[in-house]
């Protein structure tokens, strides 16, 4: 499928939902449903540096915070349009995320993750100690009860959050069939090897450190408006991280499905459990599926339904096909 | 011939180990050259100072005419210097297809050459017809037998157009007719206009195959020159049979 007409259906899904979200008259599942979209664009984010590059960041609520504090910056120097503010959120995070990456892409494995959790304690540590959004006694901000045409505030962010996590989707999308994506995954697989062929592994790995950055950031930019006062503690919150993190991983990190799959199993089933349980159980039941899913699917859902239908990943999503064992010589069937 | 590589007085060390010392040698375009020595010699010390995996700590590496200190590995692979690796490194989560794929789009690509999809997929087949695996085109590395993951190595650096190949070690642990397919392999290459470096323990490979033989032993070059010339040489029979 091509990705303009990708990026249609997408937002023909999205359409439905949030339909079917009015249809139920209750705004409770915006509510709801805002942090499952959230999820959705974090978890994508997410995975463009530590699926398809291998490169796992610790540090998601860092860049998440960051995004809403730099909302909460800019509306006190001069309210922006929500739009407006997810651009600033983006190029904010985006720039950290260029930065991270210079000064840590030289560690592998557990030392990058280190590295990025330590990035996140000295940012939070920033922030607590800038009076001018709040310090640690945090920001309020009041959002307008209403706004035109959408009717209802919540509704706004929803919808806005949707179309955000429509573009990060397709965004993943089309870096998976890319060339970029390509790169990528020599990154993961073996970057000296990657180099000897010619991929400039630097240069991608900064690529995908700004992307991902910039899409936390995005994702964090409405969260003041949302939650109406943002305290460190809670923006840098342990939850971002691990669910960040935990959600590619439940979905299945090859693929842009993944991310989508987990944030969305993942973030229902903590909405429902902090309605009907307490939000508390919340970090339980994502080391449970963890566990539960290092054992049983340690590929995922995207892995495990792969060894359901017994073909190899690249058939299923992802890369596309040419010539199977084509003959020598003759050309291979246009790509579709 | 006009000179493609020189390499002049390149030194290595590893903190207080001498990798290699003083290391001198040129190839013209066109060349077979043998490459051999003991186990810990320098020799993949050297192919990785070449080809940009190593920075060399005194000396100078020039290609086609250009300086090479400095630049990293992917520049030098763009300049038309492939190398593949001893044991070798195939990228693992791709098919055999997708894995030519990369140097099509990051070296030949970045060159000018090849960029619509089709003349891609049509290259990519047509190197692994090359070597014998088109028929396992869209099978993944891990699926592969060890001759055949060499063969992969091999294709995969064919695939970025090189003006000079370095084969480390590409016939370990292989039957005779393996290596005859190599061989083969290595020398339809050159008849093509590849200057080749070969590493190889293997000697009737090494023999069959160079038109010179540059020997090392413990990081220093201690014979240049024609093969049956070098093997009579008396350092490089003491530095073999002790």
């Amino acid at each position: 499928m091509r990705a303009d007409l990708f990026f249609v259906v997408c937002l023909a899904v999205a359409g439905a939902v949030f339909a079917a979200a009015a249809a139920l008259g209750n705004d409770y599942y915006f509510f709801a449903g805002y942090v499952v979209l959230q999820y959705i664009v974090l978890a994508t984010a997410w995975n463009i540096l530590g699926g398809y590059c291998g490169y796992v960041n610790f540090g998601s609520a860092a860049f998440f915070a960051l995004g809403a504090y730099a909302a909460v910056a800019v509306h006190r120097l001069h309210p922006l349009p929500i739009p407006a503010l997810l651009l600033v959120g983006g190029v904010v995070s985006g720039a950290v995320g260029l930065a991270m990456g210079y000064l840590t892409l030289r560690l592998r494995g557990a030392f990058f993750a280190i590295a990025t959790l330590a990035l996140a304690v000295v940012l939070e540590t920033l922030i607590i100690n800038w009076e001018y959004v709040g310090g640690a006694r945090g920001a309020y901000i009041v959002r307008p009860e209403a706004i035109a045409p959408f009717g209802n505030y919540i509704r706004y962010l929803f919808l806005i959050m949707m179309l955000l996590a429509v573009a990060a989707i397709t965004l993943a999308r089309l870096i998976e069939r890319s060339r970029l994506g390509y790169g990528f995954a020599t990154i993961r697989d073996d970057e000296l090897a990657a180099e000897a062929s010619g991929v400039p592994t630097l240069r991608l790995k900064l690529i995908a450190t700004t992307i991902s950055g910039a899409l936390m950031g995005m994702a964090g930019a409405p969260f003041p408006y949302y939650i109406g006062y943002l305290q460190p503690s809670s923006a840098f919150g342990l939850d971002y991280a691990v669910n960040t993190i935990a959600m590619p991983l439940i979905g299945g990190t090859t693929s842009w499905v993944g991310p989508l799959l987990g944030a969305v199993l993942l973030g229902s089933l903590q909405q429902l459990a902090t309605v009907t349980i307490s939000s508390a159980v919340n970090l339980l039941i994502v080391g449970l599926l963890l566990v539960g899913f290092v054992i049983v699917a340690p590929n995922g859902i995207i892995g495990l339904v792969h060894k359901y239908v017994q073909r190899r990943p690249d058939d299923f999503v992802g890369r596309r096909r040419i010539g199977t064992a084509a003959a020598p010589g003759r050309a291979p069937e246009p790509a579709p | 011939m006009s000179e493609l590589l020189a390499i002049d007085n390149l030194g290595k060390r590893f903190a207080g180990f001498v990798a290699l010392e003083n290391i001198s040698l040129t190839v013209a375009a066109g060349e077979r050259v043998g490459l051999i020595g003991p186990n810990g010699s320098g020799k993949s010390t050297l192919v990785n100072c070449i080809s940009g995996a190593l920075r060399n700590d005194s000396g100078s590496v020039r290609f086609d005419g250009q300086v090479l200190d400095g630049t990293t590995a992917h520049q030098r692979t763009r300049r038309g210097l492939a190398r593949t690796f001893q044991l070798p490194r195939p990228f693992a989560s791709l098919s055999l297809v997708d894995n030519m794929r990369i140097p099509l789009f990051y070296t030949v690509a970045a060159r000018g050459g090849r960029r619509s999809g089709s003349a891609i997929d049509a290259r990519c087949l047509e190197l692994l017809h090359e070597v014998g695996l088109e028929a396992k085109a869209q099978r993944l590395p891990r699926e592969l037998t060890q001759v055949e993951m060499r063969k992969l190595e091999l294709a995969r650096a064919m695939a970025a157009e090189p003006k000079l190949l370095i084969a480390d070690e590409s016939m370990a642990g292989l039957t005779h007719s393996e290596i005859e397919d190599i061989l083969a392999l290595l020398v339809r290459l050159n008849e093509r206009g590849v200057t080749i470096i070969l590493i190889e323990h293997i000697m009737r490979a090494v023999m069959s195959f160079s038109r010179r033989l540059v020997v090392l032993v413990s990081g220093r070059k201690i014979a240049d020159g024609r093969p049956d010339e070098v093997m009579r040489d008396p350092d490089v029979e003491r530095a073999y049979l002790g």
